[in-house]
């Protein structure tokens, strides 16, 4: 199977979470749309490493994980505490560090 | 063999990454992005990284995912309001997002990159196997390994901190619109068998019980409750 495919649907990928994270406002699919986007990086390491065929990229995608596990908890941590304060869960109306 | 399971898998990626934009409910986007989970799984193993996907399935499909499925379902799933800060927002986002698209390609394809037409180099069978990402990980990046475990005690940490017990929450924290949101949430006059105490206005609320454990309760952080006409204990 040709590398090509891999890169081709991993750059699709990152367009849809780009995509859901412009359009959506919750900032829980915000925080998935995110998700996506971080495995699409992760294809496209893994894709790479293949193609070079060196293991290396696959500890980038392992590390990768690791930060998008972080990310997800911190992340989780701060809607619960949004939500313990009856702030409304929506990222247009939570705008008190815009300025 | 190896192109039919790559479509298959393709397109089971790219519907649940469409899944968790297009759905309404958050707790279909969850869902949803499972299904791309696996769908990525399956791609590495085709891309003979079979650790990498065995941590996909166990971290994320089985850990990440079962926290977001009990933060949706403690914060609830509320529907999203047809409301458009930014006017043609839901217009432009896809078009930019295809612009993105075209040019991540242009980037990558136009890169004249030497085996972006092959198949990639013949590989030994113990490529991408535990035993030699367990060796890369323990050896050669060692101090990256470190580094994230670190890391993700921080982040535990970081979490603890964040959205533990508030216990100096002033009395006008959630005044105004949120707190009239969960009132029309309630539902009118049910039965005292609600599952969910927290979520309920101290307006709505009798005086409250000293049986009941006041720290579970939003509502007990409010102070005094409101006089309001509705002082019916069901």
């Amino acid at each position: 199977m040709n590398i090509e495919w891999y890169i081709v649907l991993s750059s699709l990928l990152f367009a849809v979470g780009a995509i859901g994270i412009l359009i959506r406002r919750s900032p829980i699919v915000i925080l998935l749309c995110l998700e996506l986007m971080l495995n699409a990086g992760n294809l496209a390491l893994v894709a790479f490493s293949r193609m070079v065929g060196n293991q290396e990229g696959q500890v980038f995608a392992l590390v990768v994980m690791v930060v998008a596990a972080c990310e997800v908890v911190v992340g989780l941590g701060l809607i619960v505490a949004v939500f313990r304060r009856r702030l409304p869960l929506d990222v247009d109306e939570l705008r008190e560090l815009r300025g | 063999m190896e192109e039919v399971l790559f479509f298959l898998a393709a397109i089971g990626a790219l519907g649940g990454a469409i899944g968790v934009v297009a759905m309404r409910n958050p707790l279909y986007s969850v869902l949803a992005l499972i299904v791309h989970l696996f769908s990525l799984a399956v791609l590495f193993l085709l891309l003979s990284s079979a650790f990498v996907a065995a941590a996909q399935v166990v971290v994320y499909a089985g850990a990440v995912m079962v926290l977001y499925v009990f933060v949706v379902a403690h914060v609830g799933g509320d529907q999203e309001s047809a409301w458009e800060p930014i006017p043609g927002q839901r217009l432009l986002a896809p078009l930019l997002g295809a612009a993105l698209f075209v040019e991540l390609s242009i980037a990558v394809l136009g890169s004249s990159l030497l085996a972006l037409g092959a198949d990639g180099p013949k590989i030994s069978p113990g490529f991408g196997d535990p035993e030699a990402i367990g060796r890369l990980l323990l050896e050669r990046f060692l101090l990256a390994f470190e580094a994230s475990s670190i890391l993700l005690l921080l982040a535990a940490v970081g979490a603890v901190v964040l959205a533990g017990r508030q216990r100096g929450l002033g009395p006008d924290e959630g005044a105004g619109g949120p707190s009239e949101r969960f009132a029309r949430e309630e539902p009118p006059a049910s039965g005292d068998s609600s599952p969910t105490p927290h979520r309920r206005v101290a307006s709505e609320e009798g005086p409250p019980a000293p049986s009941q454990t006041p720290h579970r309760r939003v509502a007990s952080e409010e102070g005094p409750p409101a006089p309001s006409p509705a002082g019916d204990p069901a």
